[in-house]
């Protein structure tokens, strides 16, 4: 048995919204759990059932062996970081670590040596009398989460906790964050839309859209072998290429070239989907390509151009590998890292 | 800086209406030292007299009523008591309901609220008679209870918590529950520290309406030592001059600035409260 364990459950919303359809997944002890989607696609409302606050409409969560679907928010021993981190304003950061243990009845002395340990943990120390209001963005992040680690729950939520960060401090606390559960060994879910966010964090990652899980897999797992069109589109970065094409009887015929041999039976539309970074140049290559646009990142170029009907194809190089905008560049598929979807059900085919 | 010519008349406006506010007290609190036959001949004075304490010991200290039973000093008690049970209880029944109405999402909290502020529409005045009646079915007249316990709900006071705790976000009560607050523990810790400013300024404003409470006391009170303040302005105005050769001028104004105190003292004890609300915001 799991040690969560989430049955079918289904949540609609009092005004109708389905805003998650018979999801079901196990989450193991110590494991980093990462729930990744578009806006609006029910990461939240997962997190937020299996935290309590929200009821569950159908199925069952059960959490360290106990069926948890009636138990109070308070008693599920569950910790969360909210997004807005909703710091107590009116108490001192101490006392924002130290509410929750002193709910739970325990004595002072013990109290203040957990509170400081934690604060010690995330180099909180020094601001331990001050108020949230008085302290930055990321000193308000680490608080919270303090007040999350202090209690040693048996499971740590977060909802999007570093979407409020500027981009240096947001890439820091997620490097610290999974320091951080890996010292402390607490299972976590972590809820995020920024797909980097997610790839680096998760043991296992779970693709959320409208309502359902895509697919649950490592980063890695579901990074090389989508399972469908949406995942490929969603995992990766800079996007999968996708062009249009269709498949007979295993040769498959897209704007302007054909790739024969390939592992399917399927026959009829599809979609091909070629990773940027998954092509290299040759002298005759199978995709010809108009540079139109050349991104330097430093360590790599983004070389955008256009292919026959399909707009802004990228091909993604070594920094060092020159390409001038307006020349004509050929490309080659590297070892066969191409993906096919058959276009209406977006399931992949190959 | 360089002071503006609006700033100027801004000032001069705030001067007259302080002297406006000022001026008159002063000149109660000059009369109210001097002796009551030189008011009566000179007029009100704006310097002060020898008669001060004599004034006052003789108001405070003087038997009145039809009895002769009841002191201005009584009185005052009687109404700091009156004015200190409806403030107190008036900020805790409305808080709580509030409370009620917007965390515990019953199905009739709406219509709840409404008829809650529509008794807005019937103050003491209009149900006065019912309310006589129940209060006397009860045995309460002539007792504290009596005199607080009709006027302890306030609907002002709870639209405005209302309105407050609408604006604390959701995730505070979320993350409260998951650190192990229930219900009243969340009133306590979080919502009454966060409306401290609001219950100092409810508390004051319904201290000053206890304490100018007339026509309720008047009906409520037969025996003297239940008597008020508001009513022992009357009585002193129109008293009879039995035995004493002029009417007692300089005593009534002693009376008048004396019954001014206890709302005063409300004001400047929780002040300090109420302006550090204002200047921390903690949000
Ligand atoms: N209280 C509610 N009542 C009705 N519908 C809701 C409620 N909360 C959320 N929804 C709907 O449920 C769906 C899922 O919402 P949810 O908040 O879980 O999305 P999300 O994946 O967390 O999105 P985001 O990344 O923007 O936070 C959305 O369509 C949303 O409009
Ligand atoms: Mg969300």
């Amino acid at each position: 048995m799991s040690f969560l364990e989430l049955n079918k459950v289904t949540k609609v919303y009092p005004n109708g919204t389905k805003a998650v359809h018979e999801t079901s997944m196990n989450v193991e002890n110590g494991e980093f759990m990462v729930f990744v989607g578009p806006s609006g696609c029910g990461k939240s409302t997962l997190l937020r059932m299996i935290a309590g606050l929200e009821d569950i409409t159908e199925g069952d969560i059960n959490l360290d062996g106990k069926l948890i679907n009636k138990v109070d928010p308070s008693e599920r021993d569950v910790a969360m970081v909210f997004q807005n981190y909703a710091l107590y304003p009116h108490m001192n950061v101490y006392n924002n670590l130290a509410y929750g243990l002193k709910n739970r009845g325990i004595d002072k002395q013990s109290i203040e040596q957990k509170v400081n340990d934690a604060a010690k943990l995330l180099q909180i120390s020094e601001f331990l009398q001050r108020k949230p209001s008085m302290l930055s963005g990321g000193q308000r992040q680490r608080v919270a989460m303090g007040r999350a680690i202090v209690r040693n729950p048996k499971i740590f939520l977060f909802d999007e906790p570093l979407s409020n960060l500027d981009a240096k401090l947001r890439i820091q606390m997620r490097l610290e964050i999974k320091k951080l559960q890996q010292k402390v060994g607490v299972t976590s879910i972590f809820v995020t839309h920024d797909q980097v966010e997610a790839m680096t964090l998760a043991d296992r990652l779970a693709v959320i859209n409208n309502g359902i899980i895509e697919q649950l897999g490592t980063p890695i797992e579901i990074y090389n072998n989508p399972k469908s069109l949406f995942v490929a589109g969603f995992i990766g970065s800079p996007q999968m290429n996708f062009i249009d094409g269709e498949l007979k009887n295993k040769t498959l015929f897209a704007e302007g070239f054909e790739i024969k041999n390939v592992q399917s039976d399927f026959n009829g539309e599809i979609t091909l989907g070629i990773r940027p970074e998954h092509m290299s140049q040759s002298d005759s290559g199978l995709i010809n390509l108009s540079v139109e646009l050349v991104e330097q990142l430093g360590s790599d170029n983004l070389i955008y151009g256009e292919l026959k009907n399909k707009k802004d194809f990228c091909y993604r190089c070594p920094g060092n590998q020159l390409i001038e905008k307006g020349s004509k560049i050929s490309l080659n598929i590297n070892d066969n890292n191409y993906y096919v979807f058959d276009k209406s059900s977006g399931n992949r085919v190959n | 800086m360089k002071i503006k010519p609006l700033q100027i008349i801004a000032h001069i406006i705030l001067i007259m209406g302080v002297l406006l506010m000022v001026v008159p007290i002063w000149i109660s609190f000059a009369s109210s030292s001097h002796e009551s036959v030189t008011i009566l001949t000179e007029g009100m004075k704006f310097h002060l007299g020898d008669q001060l304490t004599r004034n006052y010991n003789e108001v405070l200290n003087e038997k009145g009523g039809w009895s002769e039973e009841v002191t201005a000093a009584k009185m005052f008690i009687n109404s700091f008591v009156m004015a200190l049970g409806i403030a107190t209880l008036k900020v805790i029944i409305s808080a709580m309901s509030a409370y009620a109405l917007v965390y515990f999402r019953f199905k009739l909290a709406v219509p709840i609220f409404w008829v809650i502020f529509i008794t807005l529409l019937v103050p003491l005045e209009v149900r006065i008679f019912p309310s006589y009646k129940i209060v006397s079915d009860l045995g309460l007249t002539n007792s504290y209870t009596g005199l607080i316990l009709p006027l302890v709900a306030s609907a002002t006071a709870t639209f405005f918590f209302r309105q407050f705790y609408k604006t604390i976000p959701d995730e505070l009560l979320e993350s409260a529950k998951l650190d192990g607050a229930n219900s009243w523990r969340f009133f306590i810790d979080f919502l009454v520290p966060l409306s401290k400013t609001m219950i100092a300024a409810m508390f004051i404003f319904m201290f000053v309406y206890g304490y100018s409470q007339y026509l309720w006391p008047l009906i409520m009170t037969t025996a003297e030592e239940y008597w008020t303040v508001v009513m022992g302005m009357k009585i002193i105005y129109t008293e009879s001059y039995e035995g004493v050769a002029l009417p007692r001028t300089a005593e009534r104004f002693a009376y008048i600035i004396l019954s001014m105190i206890p709302p005063v003292l409300v004001v400047v004890f929780l002040q300090k409260w109420f302006i550090k609300g204002l200047i921390q915001t903690e949000k």
